[in-house]
């Protein structure tokens, strides 16, 4: 789960990194009364989770009032790649000589986290690590111990950071990897790191992703990210169902259970020359209400023509499977879209003789299913 | 023959008195497996299907001789039972079922795992079979059989489509070793196919990997160096877009082309590994080997 610009600049001021003068706003003259209250030059910054906010025309540095009505006026309810801005944050623009990029991830080869320095900050730094990845200095902490103030130092020195302020490069980089600690970080990023003529630091942007599967111990960021939340109506609606949902540009709709099979069966429709229209995977020993559930997301999505379910069951039981999909389907007069079923493995037998068969396509294996899958979503399209 | 898991392995069930722990035990008995202890703290001398249980694992494997444990407990508590069982005396095996364990506890079970010569398999998997022998997991039993093939995969149900495939034409199993997709896992490719390439029973591989991570392409480096026994892939995931999660926690391509399905079926025929298109092809290419 990725908070927005402003929440995580919140968690590092409130760590002690050093972070501008800024204001959250809703609205233009929310914005303009911001901007005059810090005092020019401010920079208008779109908080969506987009990246490559600038180039995108999300964010804009302005001089004056008249500047920032217009740079306002641009920015709220644009649509940046896909996504629609409702809040900016307006922030003292900071005078800076030099920007730096300093992070701490999760190495997942080595299993460990490994902090990182680098002089070439202010752009994309996926991109410096693909194409000059030693311009990145790099320091991997045992978790069992934590980041020691050696390492910090080390990796900062490392990097080339000027000796003025290496010190307090050290500093942040050592709360950063406090906070990826102490809150369950997966990517904790500021970038850039401003260096100003004073030998200040300040963080101008603040990244910060908490790993989902341990926002049960993290209650304030939890109510933070769900904030944060974005994504389609249907998106929104799978979190609520609590699906594994991805929407795609296809009209095969797709359900199974466990995401390698799932993902599998997006594979396959491709395969056979259909276009898959999302991944939803109902997770393990999914209950008939359930089943109904997803049915309900697949046929909400107006691009799917088709669908094929695809389910393997250990845990999940082939009759409840098959139950879902007849409570699904008879509330219908007519069925919106053709159903395809593939049933497996535990109870996958009683499944078959429970299944209406006026509703629903069955066959028997994958392949067969997948390809039945395709051929009505073509006849739709035809 | 077989790895990981056979007629001698004696299992204890950390969470045996939880649901999952419970239903799962009864199965894995009904399987044949050797389940000699359940470990739940306070619920020392009670018994679940038939089955003993101890305060602590170390209690369990001292008194029933255990030598290998499953875990069953909810994502908060995971880590500390892995943990626990690395401790105990004896193990040499550890199957974490668990999902949802958050990534920094995985990365310190870890590390405590590289002082051990104990295996951790998982977590988020469904478990290792040695088919007729003994099941530590939530695998359904009934759709393998006993062979030459050994199967190692980061999904749960995407091995069991490639189990059906192969069972369907009469190719059997030694093992089958599912590693999980969380992005920091005990077990990995590489360590399953070395234990694969080391069993003379073992007389060909299948592999299903999944888009994320480099465990694939690094497992493909392996076998061309290191393998004589031949090797079968798939991958998953050759449709998901770059950047969205699909599902398990590792399943995501980076946007820079690293951990896409084409550089890790790449990286796999590179080194002679056939790569099927579908699970069906995989169970062609592995008959064909045979």
């Amino acid at each position: 789960m990725r908070l927005h610009e402003y929440q995580a600049k919140q968690v590092f001021a409130d760590a002690g990194v050093p972070t501008p003068a800024s204001q959250l706003a809703e609205t233009v003259d929310e914005a303009v009364d911001a901007a005059e209250e810090i005092g020019y030059p401010v920079a208008i910054k779109a908080q969506v989770h987009v990246g490559g906010r600038g180039k995108a025309g999300g964010i804009k540095l302005v001089e004056n009032t008249e500047e920032a009505r217009e740079a306002a006026e641009d920015i709220i309810g644009m649509d940046l790649k896909g996504y629609h801005v409702s809040t900016v944050l307006v922030e003292e623009a900071v005078d800076f000589v030099n920007e730096l990029y300093v992070g701490v991830t999760m190495d997942r080869g080595e299993g460990e986290p490994v902090a990182m320095v680098s002089t070439k900050g202010g752009v994309n730094i996926e991109e410096v690590a693909e194409e000059d990845p030693d311009a990145i200095a790099r320091e991997h902490i045992d978790p069992a111990f934590g980041m020691h103030p050696f390492q910090a130092r080390k990796v900062v020195y490392e990097a080339g950071v000027d000796r003025d302020v290496a010190n307090d490069v050290a500093s942040v980089l050592t709360t950063l990897y406090q906070l990826w600690d102490d809150r369950d970080g997966s990517d904790v990023e500021v970038n850039p790191l401003m260096i100003t003529s004073d030998d200040e630091v300040v963080a101008a942007d603040a990244v910060m992703n908490i790993d989902d599967d341990a926002l049960f111990r993290q209650p304030e960021l939890s109510e933070m990210a769900e904030e944060a939340s974005e994504g389609d109506e249907l998106e929104q609606k799978a979190d609520e169902y609590g699906f594994d949902y991805v929407r795609l540009s296809g009209n095969v709709g797709i359900i199974g259970n466990g995401a390698g099979l799932v993902m599998t069966t997006l594979d396959l429709v491709d395969y056979y020359g259909g276009e898959p229209a999302n991944f939803l995977d109902v997770g393990g020993g999914a209950k008939a209400q359930r089943i109904a559930n997803a049915l309900d997301m697949v046929f909400s999505d107006d691009n799917v023509d088709s669908v094929v379910f695809n389910i393997f069951g250990g845990i999940t039981r082939g009759d409840e499977v098959a139950q879902g999909i007849n409570q699904a389907l008879e509330q219908f007069d007519e069925i919106p879209k053709p159903v395809t079923v593939r049933l497996a493995g535990t109870n996958a037998e009683e499944g078959m003789e429970i299944l209406n068969e006026e509703l629903v396509t069955v066959e028997h294996t994958l392949e067969d299913a997948v390809q039945r899958a395709v051929e009505y979503a073509k006849e739709v399209e035809a | 023959m077989s790895v990981l898991v056979d007629e001698d392995t004696r299992v204890v069930v950390q969470g045996i008195t939880g649901g999952e722990g419970k239903f799962h035990t009864e199965q894995m008995l009904e399987y044949g497996t050797n389940v000699v202890a359940g470990a739940v703290p306070g619920r020392g001398g009670q018994e679940v299907a038939g089955v003993p249980v101890y305060d602590t694992v170390q209690q369990a494997a001292r008194e029933e001789d255990a030598n290998a444990s499953v875990v069953f407990v909810p994502p908060a508590f995971a880590a500390d039972a892995c943990f626990e069982a690395l401790d105990a005396d004896g193990l040499d095996l550890v199957v974490a079922i668990t999902e949802g364990v958050p990534t920094q506890d995985m990365s310190r079970v870890y590390r405590k795992l590289q002082e051990t010569d104990t295996h951790l398999v998982g977590p988020n998997c469904p478990g290792v079979i040695t088919p007729g022998v003994a099941k530590l997991g939530i695998l359904p039993g009934n759709i393998f059989s006993s062979g030459n093939v050994g199967l190692v995969s980061r999904s749960g149900t995407l091995t069991y489509q490639v189990v059906d495939n192969l069972t369907q034409r009469g190719i059997g199993q030694t093992t089958a070793i599912g590693i999980g997709g969380d992005p920091i896992i005990g077990t990995d490719f590489v360590d399953a196919l070395e234990l694969f390439e080391a069993d003379p029973d073992t007389h060909a591989v299948a592999m299903c990997g999944e888009i994320g991570g480099e465990d694939e392409e690094e497992a493909a480096r392996f076998i061309g160096e290191h393998m004589d026994t031949p090797v079968v892939g798939f991958i998953a995931g050759r449709t998901a877009p770059p950047g969205k999660r699909m599902g398990h926690a590792g399943a995501i391509v980076s946007g820079s082309g690293t951990g896409t399905a084409e550089s890790k079926i790449n990286a796999l025929e590179n080194n002679g590994v056939p790569v099927g298109d579908t699970p069906e092809e995989v169970a062609d290419h592995v008959e064909d080997l045979l």
